[in-house]
């Protein structure tokens, strides 16, 4: 502890040094172009445009970066000689090293874009989540190369150092030297420490999305003391890191970087499947405030812009998911829901009650009949592979002059918007897509609602019944329509919460059991 | 920069991200998600700055995984994102 004191700088000069204007400019003009991309977003219309933008803003940081950072090789002199390998020769151009920049690059590039390319849209979920874990992890090796190569970002300032030589009794030398600057080093720990969390987190949201992990929660004793515990452990250690001498910092940071990991592991394994839409955006949330933690070290407009848009649009995202699911935020952290799957509402002791039972023959009737259907899609049609039958199921009844809608519930994917992407996938144009605010008064006037793959989202129960789980998640009124068209495999399996449905039992209720994908197939077989 | 100048430009662009990501339509939520993934990939440039500068050889090296996994992010970003936004398809005129 004395020796930490006794380093301590006592004087320092001013952080980063003289930014070219220019590169500041092109920096905020990268900037601009990621805020007109997500703006782009507003419609589909001028979304793609939008797109282009941040391509076009990625490209200008980046060549930025390069041309002001262009790899510089300094030959040094001979041993004995009386210059400085820095001050010895004209630096020159280090094109080795700035192939392997390009090499790295395209490395990237061509992971990037298989992927990318193959990817199926139901599997959107894992891929966006392995994505956050790679930004996460670039965001812990570029705090790491910062931490070991400050000079290169322009992070050294002078400071005054005891030099621990006494020069007369009670006075110490002082030695100029060069050291980061606490404030810098708050910024770089809390980019490692939020990329390291956003790293492990995504990897568990990863596995627990793509079924190579069980989706339910996986709860440990005491899990909320251990959290808070690591939590305050890793703002101590960043405290500890920034008022550290030049001597001690590095087990500091290494046990700042592990706990981070550590973390972001402990907070995800108690989170449930249901709720991992809620931690996906809140991943997309972190990883961008990682990004602007990043930018404030190195003092970087563009780094700092995005990671504002980021972490405020994961945040948004997150929060949406909450309330469609009338979730607290704080209720997801905590984690554990879906935990018990035998107790509560779900009871083994469900009584059987009637319900009636049709054909598709007895649907394509009706369906044929109506002048209004609104088509109720949930993630058990994308399972079943029925997004294209049900398309085609559509564009047979509009020829007929149906007027067929679909209405989308904010959590009918495994992610936020998921479902559209599904729909938009199978052809089917989205100004026939509705959200749920926007359509819930027109069940009224509709003959059929059509239910796929969907359970949770029309329970009746969450409107009604306050011991059940999904109790105050707002619903689709469908009980408001003439006919209700439910397709389900079986009356067995309940929904994601577990939970009757008193849809089920309606008397203007028609049940459709079968795969998804056979009935809507047998449907426009019988329609024709 | 200062220290106040970087915070300014941060608090303020948290307010534009909240308005333009509520302008954002619910129906282009993942492509949402997707575009800002590739775009917080724009730490990037620390990595690249890493790379470029020699003298510190553990440095360098991360810097060249930073970059492997951010360009990975960034073409993979843009790229599905891309692809998801080729598929929203106005109702054709018959």
């Amino acid at each position: 502890m004395l020796s930490l004191l006794a380093a301590a700088p006592v004087a320092q000069a001013v952080a980063h040094g003289p930014v070219n204007p220019w590169v500041a400019l092109a920096y905020l003009g990268s900037g601009v172009f990621f805020i007109l991309a997500l703006r782009g977003l507003s419609s589909p219309a001028t979304s793609r445009t939008g797109n282009r933008f941040g391509m076009i803003g990625m490209l200008i940081a980046v060549v930025t970066t390069l041309v002001t950072h262009l790899p510089i090789k300094v030959s040094c002199p001979p041993p004995g000689s009386r210059f400085g390998c820095s001050e010895y020769l004209t630096p020159m151009t280090d094109w080795a090293s700035l192939g392997e920049i390009l090499i790295a690059i395209a490395i990237g590039a061509i992971i990037g874009i298989t992927i990318a390319r193959r990817i199926a849209m139901t599997a959107m979920p894992e891929l966006v989540a392995a994505f956050h874990s790679l930004v996460g992890l670039a965001a812990v090796l570029v705090g790491w190369a910062a931490y070991l190569n400050p000079g290169a970002f322009g992070l050294l300032t002078d400071a005054f150092m005891l030099s621990g030589t006494e020069v007369s009794p009670g006075a110490t030398d002082y030695v100029k030297t060069q050291v980061i600057s606490p404030v810098s080093k708050v910024e770089m720990g809390l980019g490692i420490a939020i990329g390291a969390i956003t790293f492990s987190g995504s990897v568990i949201a990863f596995a627990k999305l793509s079924g190579r992990m069980s989706g339910s929660p996986i709860l440990l004793p005491a899990r909320h003391i251990i959290n808070l515990g690591t939590l305050a452990a890793i703002i101590v250690l960043t405290a500890l890191f920034a008022m550290a001498g030049p001597a001690e910092t590095m087990p500091l940071i290494v046990a700042l970087t592990v706990l981070a990991f550590l973390i972001g592991f402990l907070l995800i394994i108690p989170i449930g499947g249901a709720d991992m839409p809620v931690v996906v955006s809140m991943l997309n949330s972190y990883s961008g405030w990682a990004a602007a933690a990043m930018g404030f070290t190195l003092g970087n407009t563009a780094m700092i812009i995005t990671g504002a848009l980021v972490g405020s649009s994961g945040a948004i995202l997150s929060y949406i998911m909450c309330r469609a699911m009338n979730r607290s935020f704080i209720s997801v952290i905590a984690g554990g829901f879906g935990a018990d799957d035998s107790g509560g509402a779900s009871g083994e002791a469900r009584e059987q009650r009637p319900y009636k039972q049709g054909s598709a023959a007895d649907a394509a009737f009706m369906l044929e009949q109506a002048e209004k259907v609104i088509i109720i899609p949930g993630y058990g049609m994308a399972v079943a592979q029925a997004q294209h039958a049900l398309r085609e199921m559509a564009d047979v009844l509009e020829e007929k002059g149906v007027e067929v809608k679909y209405a989308i519930h904010p959590v009918a994917g495994r992610m936020p918007g998921h479902m559209n992407v599904l729909l938009a996938e199978a052809q089917v144009p989205y100004e026939n897509v509705f959200e749920l605010e926007d359509i819930n008064s027109e069940f009224a006037q509709a003959d059929v609602a059509f239910i796929i793959g969907a359970n949770d989202v029309v329970n009746p129960a969450a409107k009604t019944d306050k011991s059940s789980p999904i109790y105050g998640m707002p619903v689709f009124d469908v009980d408001k329509a003439k006919q209700v068209f439910f397709i389900k495999r079986s009356m067995g399996g309940v929904g994601y919460a577990g939970v009757d449905n008193d849809v089920f039992y309606m008397d203007q209720t028609m049940m459709l059991l079968s795969d998804a994908k056979k009935m809507v197939e047998e449907i426009v077989k019988a329609l024709d | 920069m200062d220290f106040i100048s970087i915070l300014s430009i941060f608090v303020l662009a948290c307010f534009v991200g909240y308005y333009v990501v509520w302008s954002v339509t619910p129906a282009l939520h993942t492509p949402l998600m997707a575009v800002t993934n590739a775009i917080s990939s724009v730490i990037i440039v620390g990595a690249l700055i890493a790379a470029a500068a020699a003298d510190v050889p553990g440095a360098k090296w991360l810097g060249l995984l930073g970059i492997v996994l951010a360009s990975v992010n960034i073409f993979g970003g843009f790229a599905v994102t891309a692809r998801m936004l080729a598929m929203y398809k106005k109702k054709e005129k018959k």
